[in-house]
């Protein structure tokens, strides 16, 4: 590390502190349906939603009829993106004529990017047309981010409101984070990537001969608009194979700076959002702080063992050791899942905290809503914890946590955990598990670790030296994907229906405050072990041990 | 069935509104304001593309700088890495190999710079750094009985330092050092 390196570092940082009240406060505003300056610009799209849809936005929705239409809309999205990859060959915008994709993979590809996950079984350059990619890939990128900041906002209502049985109305959610968050923040970025080199244009690839004499190929398409949603939704989809490392789609030092930056943007944003709608601003950034501080220390641990013993082998050269690793560690945090370098040739515990990172359930910034709701399990939890400890009926911010809503909490983490170990275990020991291993011994078992930890955190990214674009695996990390997604969502819109429906409790001197560093440090704790415990075993047996090999010389 | 027929009608909405609509008007403005960049940014010679300025080509001429190392031989159909991790024997194989090929092609310059050892994320990386374009100079000054202070010259004139000043790394972009070195 140079002192270049630490100022990044330094002002990434600071840019995200700097970005998060604005952004946050603006985002709240919308979800509690007040007016912004964007509303006199956009709000007749809003409503045009609404009309072509058929819906009445101020209709408050249980929790049921809102997990109903959430999961109605995701299983048509799911066919949607199924059918049209199948019909690919005979669409428009097609003009390297493509041909139908394998089913195995377009299933896979459609729970993935319904999901937010963004799982590449297929190498997008070679396989999807430019019609596949804008007009279905890239509006589920929209939409399954604007579900996860949904079902944050929904839960966040669940905790505010008193003795009532509404928790919002999913398609004015889902409308408001499309049109006033994600389209104006994509359409700044898209222009900014362009600026830099990103291509978006319709034109067929195009071949040229080279200096030496050799015939090159070079692909096009319209990938600025997708790679800016890509980025804000964390998404993580790939427009061509090598995804952010492609000089295509992330050209300069500063575009990778900008991606980096709209990863977390939105996540981080959500934080004061939270913190705003619940009336606990000193709470939000509570929260915010925490995952900054785990975000530090995992990134800064990342980043040394890279410089210790890493190589050049899946990096660019034009973002080094440290933009590389601080990339992998951003989007391994954040549910992204792009790469701008191959994160299967990084040194032994790099890959091994990229991986932890997944393990922890992404929650560090995490999805777009997804990193918010996904910490409210860690946060329920700890207060419990608290509460049993002091052998009080625990409370969140006025609301008695039961039995009830920690049943569904604990679901919802230990569902994700056991299906990352119960796929891996299973893949490590079968014929059609192994056959698809790039490197042997413990880095092949990281391969597969990864595989489930990133499907099941709907991250994305990948040891790419597996070749997951198999039956078995397109299968096996579809269903990882859903458990991933909705074994999470629904217990927590239960919660929050059971929350919303509860009266609010005055503070007294028992109640524990969750505005303090000792909860952050309370948070961390259960965070970690519960990280740790589940998954130690298993990073032991694949980069932990492989480090150690290393260090001894071995090779396999 | 009232939330399948707004599914239904709502999908169809957001998929003109952001599939359609999103992308052609982005096309449109690219088009306009960053045609060259939007494009692929080509590079020509002679009136012919001969290639972008982004993508990585093959030069293996001793008259050219040499570009990292590609796992998919500098064909773009698909980009991608090895994805061989730092235990790997092949890995360890394929850079021994290239140590000992890079040795014998530049005698007396020692040992070679990582990046040129090693192979790129995308296998379509466009630029080396100082240190592997310098370790060329040799042998480019012999191959095109250059002046070795003239390859020097034309290599610090095209270094690029970091973006702004402090992101990123210093890089050399192969390719425009190749035409350079054609021009002079």
């Amino acid at each position: 590390m140079n002192i270049f390196d630490l100022l990044q570092f330094t002002l990434f940082l600071v840019l995200l502190i700097i970005t998060a009240p604005p952004l946050g406060k603006f985002m709240a505003l919308i979800y509690q349906g007040e007016k912004t300056w964007l509303h006199w610009p956009l709000q007749w799209l809003e409503r045009l939603a609404y009309r072509v849809g058929g819906v009445d936005e101020k209709k408050d929705m249980d929790w049921k009829e809102y997990a109903k239409s959430l999961m109605l809309f995701n299983v048509l999205g799911i066919l949607v993106l199924f059918f049209f990859q199948m019909l690919q060959g005979s669409l428009p915008f097609n003009p390297q004529n493509m041909p139908t994709v394998s089913w195995h993979s377009a299933i896979n590809t459609a729970v993935s990017f319904v999901t937010n996950t963004n799982w590449q079984g297929y190498s997008g350059e070679v396989t999807m047309s430019y019609f596949t990619q804008m007009t279905f890939l890239a509006v589920q990128n929209f939409l399954s981010a604007a579900v996860g900041i949904s079902v944050a906002i929904a839960v966040t209502r669940g905790i505010t409101r008193k003795s009532t049985k509404g928790i919002g109305n999913f398609w004015a959610d889902l409308t408001r984070s499309t049109i006033y968050v994600l389209l104006p923040l994509s359409i700044i970025f898209t222009i900014l990537l362009v600026g830099q080199g990103v291509v978006q244009t319709f034109s067929p690839y195009l071949d040229v001969m080279t200096l030496e004499g050799v015939k090159q190929t070079i692909p096009m398409g319209p990938a600025a608009s997708q790679v800016a949603i890509k980025m804000l939704g964390t998404n993580g989809g790939g427009f061509f194979n090598a995804n952010a490392a492609h000089p295509f789609e992330n050209p300069t030092a500063l575009s990778n700076f900008l991606q980096m930056l709209a990863i977390f943007l939105i996540p981080a944003a959500l934080t004061y959002t939270y913190g705003s709608m619940t009336n606990a601003r000193k709470h939000g950034w509570i929260i915010f702080g925490t995952m900054m501080g785990l975000f530090i220390v995992l990134t800064s641990l990342s980043l040394y063992s890279e410089f210790q013993t890493g190589i050049m082998e899946g990096k660019e050269t034009r973002f080094g050791i440290f933009n590389s690793v601080f990339f992998s560690a951003v989007t391994t945090s954040a549910s992204c899942g792009a790469v701008n370098a191959m994160h299967s040739s990084l040194s032994p515990l790099s890959g091994g905290i990229a991986i932890f990172n997944m393990m922890l359930g992404e929650i560090v910034f995490g999805g777009v809503g997804a990193g918010l709701y996904g910490m409210l399990l860690f946060i329920l939890l700890t207060v419990f914890m608290a509460g049993l400890m002091v052998g009080r009926t625990p409370e969140y911010l006025g609301k008695k946590i039961e039995g009830r809503e920690m049943m569904m909490v604990v679901l919802a983490i230990l569902a994700p955990c056991a299906v990352i170990l119960v796929g891996t275990a299973i893949s490590s020991v079968s014929s059609f598990g192994l056959s698809s291993l790039t490197n042997k011994e413990p880095h092949g078992f990281s391969e597969i670790l990864y595989a489930f930890s990133s499907a099941t955190a709907n991250n994305g990214s990948a040891f790419a030296g597996l070749n997951a674009n198999v039956p078995y695996y397109n299968i096996m990390l579809s269903l990882a994907m859903m458990v991933g997604r909705f074994a999470i969502i629904l217990p927590l819109l239960a919660v929050a229906g059971s929350l919303a429906q509860k009266k609010q409790s005055p503070a007294s001197s028992g109640t524990f405050e969750v505005d303090t560093p000792l909860f952050a440090v309370l948070l961390v704790g259960v965070i970690l072990i519960v990280g740790a415990l589940t998954f130690l075993p298993a990073l032991t047996l694949g980069p932990i041990v492989e480090h150690f090999l290393m260090i001894r010389g071995q090779t396999f | 069935m009232k939330h399948i027929i707004s599914s239904v009608r709502i999908m169809i909405f957001f998929t003109i509104l952001c599939g359609l609509v999103y992308p052609l008007a982005m096309t449109g403005l690219a088009q306009v304001f960053f045609k060259e960049k939007a494009n692929g940014s080509l590079l020509s010679k002679g009136g012919e593309y001969i290639g972008s300025e982004l993508l990585s080509q093959k030069f293996e001429k001793p008259g050219y700088f040499w570009p990292r190392p590609s796992a998919v031989t500098y064909n773009p159909l698909p980009s991608g890495g090895t994805n061989l991790g730092p235990t790997s024997e092949a890995l360890k194989v394929l850079a021994m190999d290239r140590r000992l090929k890079l040795k014998e092609s530049h005698p007396g310059s020692g040992e070679p710079p990582q990046h040129l050892v090693f192979a790129s994320a995308s296998g379509l990386d466009p630029h080396i750094n100082m240190d592997s374009a310098l370790y060329q100079v040799q042998r480019i000054s012999a191959s095109r009985s250059l002046n070795p202070d003239d390859i020097m010259n034309l290599i610090k004139k095209k270094l690029k330092s970091r973006q702004l000043g402090f992101l990123g790394e210093e890089t050399v972009n192969v390719l425009e050092l190749n035409l350079a070195l054609d021009g002079i």
